[in-house]
């Protein structure tokens, strides 16, 4: 078992730190300091620190007029809150805006668990991605977590970073560099791709795995930033291995899923398969019994994997 | 816009010494350009909202001329007093304030939403020079003005932030989440003004949806309120000239205002929220505002 480590903390730790160096850091929460982790900012800085409370709609608006004061906001709360309950605050206040406010929400996804549908994000990243000019990343781990929060510090517009609540195992090692816009390779391989943003990106590695004992050679890419996406990289993964696995948790509608399907039908077309949620709803559960239940686990990836190869010309 | 209006308010407004807008002209004469480019910009675009825009004029022109710290040629200028329009249908009326105070040229006004114009349909901060914020959607621009405030006060800087809204805006239920916010954070660098002008598109505010007691609840949310006639100047100047004085809480100016002012068969017409003046009721509003 590879070490766990919580994606939570990790951002945590990582604003404390960026707030040492840049005094423009300013951090707002919706009474969920303890849980997005944003607590040890506001500790250290707490005139820095705003938690308006219940509000969401409100927080996005005062990140926002923060923003266009020459502040760099970063906003935290659930991701089934922001975008889910302040999309159209988001949309029109900082994403036609323009503005240089920075969403890291988290309890993205299934994985949320016993808190059930309500709390489980499954919709966000369709919603997000619809909007012109967000950067969209879905760390795989807490050490992409760090450098992903750590980049878009630097980066100028509006941002959305997506975490998980469980720990995840890590699979990145510390001298891991990370660049906005482009796939990792994690594995090299000719049969297929597997694409996998988030918590799927570990189950993918353990998938090829799998299908190596079945002479079967995956390629794995970690697609973390979802927007702008590394077009090159599918494309090119298309034309070196010809058929394609999405791994996602999210609906299977306007997701990474649906970004890949868009490029390749544009620009080369190739079998595709798509480990998501179907459209439906979940409910209570241990994390990974719903993974199980909803099709995410890296069997599920190999057996999506077989087809894709079967459904090669 | 004719050639003659643009002329008069280039020679009759000036920056002083500092480059910092100044104006000692008759406010009368001001409101009444304005709301002729209001009925004109909207009447060539064929849409708009001329209601709204015509009701907030006397206070929006109160807060250019005499109360904001504003440099029209360095619109980005970091001590300038910030003003929000909340309620973006006003666009036309923010336009042609700052088109009177210099920000564009006057004779840009008849661009309005037209396509590849800078003045959009809705205020959009990308595109208009002295815009602070993007609107339209309502119940948003408290919020941002929040932050702009506590942005103020984090850089120790002087400047004040100033939001209007409308009275039928206040359904919104995020104006509320603000206003108990801006209380909290104590931001007596802001200032709320509500325009209420008592109709929204459906009809009476009373009727649609009720928002009085609207003093009450702002003073409830922790506010110290002043309430004003919208339309007499030396009131309103002496309310903003109030609430500079007010500390440790937000202050809000309710004016008690007329929707479509200054046009006798636009004034408390609902239906005017958001249409139009044919070419004949154009001329009309014209003549009316001589």
């Amino acid at each position: 078992m590879p070490e766990e480590a919580s994606m939570r903390e990790a951002y945590g730790k990582t604003l404390v730190e960026l707030g040492k160096t840049n005094p423009d850091i300013v951090v707002l929460d919706a009474d969920l300091c303890a849980s997005t982790m944003t607590k040890y900012f506001m500790q250290e800085f707490p005139e820095r620190s705003f938690d308006v409370g219940i509000a969401e709609q409100n927080m996005i608006g005062i990140a926002a007029g923060l923003a266009a004061s020459g502040k760099i906001p970063f906003a935290s709360t659930f991701a089934v809150f922001a975008p889910g309950r302040c999309f159209d605050q988001i949309r029109m206040s900082i994403a036609q805006s323009r503005l240089n406010v920075k969403l890291v929400v988290t309890h993205g996804g299934l994985s949320v668990g016993e808190d059930g549908t309500s709390h489980q994000a499954i919709e966000d990243l369709s919603l997000i991605c619809s909007l012109p000019g967000f950067t969209v990343i879905v760390p795989a781990d807490a050490v992409e977590t760090m450098a992903a929060v750590k980049a878009v510090a630097d980066l100028k517009g509006p941002c959305y970073i997506r975490l998980g609540r469980p720990k995840l195992p890590v699979v990145f090692d510390d001298n891991y560099k990370f660049k906005p816009g482009k796939a990792v390779a994690m594995r090299a391989g000719t049969d297929a791709t597997i694409i996998a943003i988030g918590i799927m990106v570990a189950p993918a590695l353990d998938a090829a795995g799998i299908l190596a004992a079945e002479n079967i050679n995956c390629r794995v890419l970690n697609m973390s930033t979802l927007k702008p996406v590394d077009e090159a990289a599918i494309i090119k993964a298309a034309e070196e291995t010809g058929s394609i696995v999405t791994a996602e948790e999210h609906l299977e509608h306007g997701g990474l899923g649906s970004i890949i399907a868009r490029i390749l039908a544009r620009n080369r077309p190739a079998p595709v398969e798509f480990v998501a949620i179907r459209d439906t709803y979940a409910s209570s559960g241990k994390p990974s019994e719903l993974l199980e239940r909803f099709g995410l686990t890296a069997k599920d990836i190999a057996a999506a994997v077989r087809q894709a190869i079967k459904r090669k010309k | 816009m004719t050639p003659s209006d643009s002329k008069k308010s280039s020679s009759q407004t000036s920056a002083n010494d500092a480059g910092v807008f100044a104006s000692d002209e008759d406010l009368n004469a001001v409101a009444k350009r304005i709301r002729r480019h209001i009925i004109t910009m909207i009447g060539n675009a064929g849409s708009g909202h001329p209601g709204g825009s015509l009701s907030a004029v006397d206070i929006v022109a109160t807060l250019y001329w005499k109360v904001l710290r504003h440099k029209p040629a360095d619109p980005h200028w970091k001590d300038r007093d910030r003003f929000i329009l909340s309620k973006g249908h006003a666009a036309p009326m923010l336009y042609s304030v700052l088109a009177e105070c210099g920000y564009f040229p006057v004779n840009e006004l008849t661009t309005l939403r037209q396509i590849d114009s800078r003045l959009q349909g809705h205020a959009d901060r990308t595109a208009t020079s002295g815009v602070e914020m993007s609107s339209g959607s309502l119940g948003q621009g408290l919020s941002f003005g929040i932050g702009v405030a506590l942005a103020g006060r984090l850089n120790s800087q002087d400047y004040r932030t100033y939001v209007l809204l409308g009275d039928g805006e206040c359904n919104e239920g995020q104006v509320w989440e603000a206003t108990m916010a801006a209380a909290h954070f104590k931001l007596d660098n802001l200032v709320a003004i509500v325009d209420k002008n008592g109709l929204q598109i459906d009809g009476p505010t009373c009727d649609v949806m009720n928002t009085e007691p609207m003093e009450k609840k702002w003073e409830a949310f922790g506010w110290h309120v002043i309430e004003v006639d919208g339309h007499d100047f030396n009131k309103l100047y002496e309310a903003f000239k109030k609430a500079r004085t007010i500390k440790g809480q937000p202050t809000v100016i309710i004016a008690r205002t007329i929707k479509g002012k200054g046009v006798s068969f636009m004034e408390n017409v609902a239906g005017f929220h958001g249409k139009a003046p044919d070419k004949e009721e154009l001329e009309i509003a014209l003549k009316e505002l001589e």
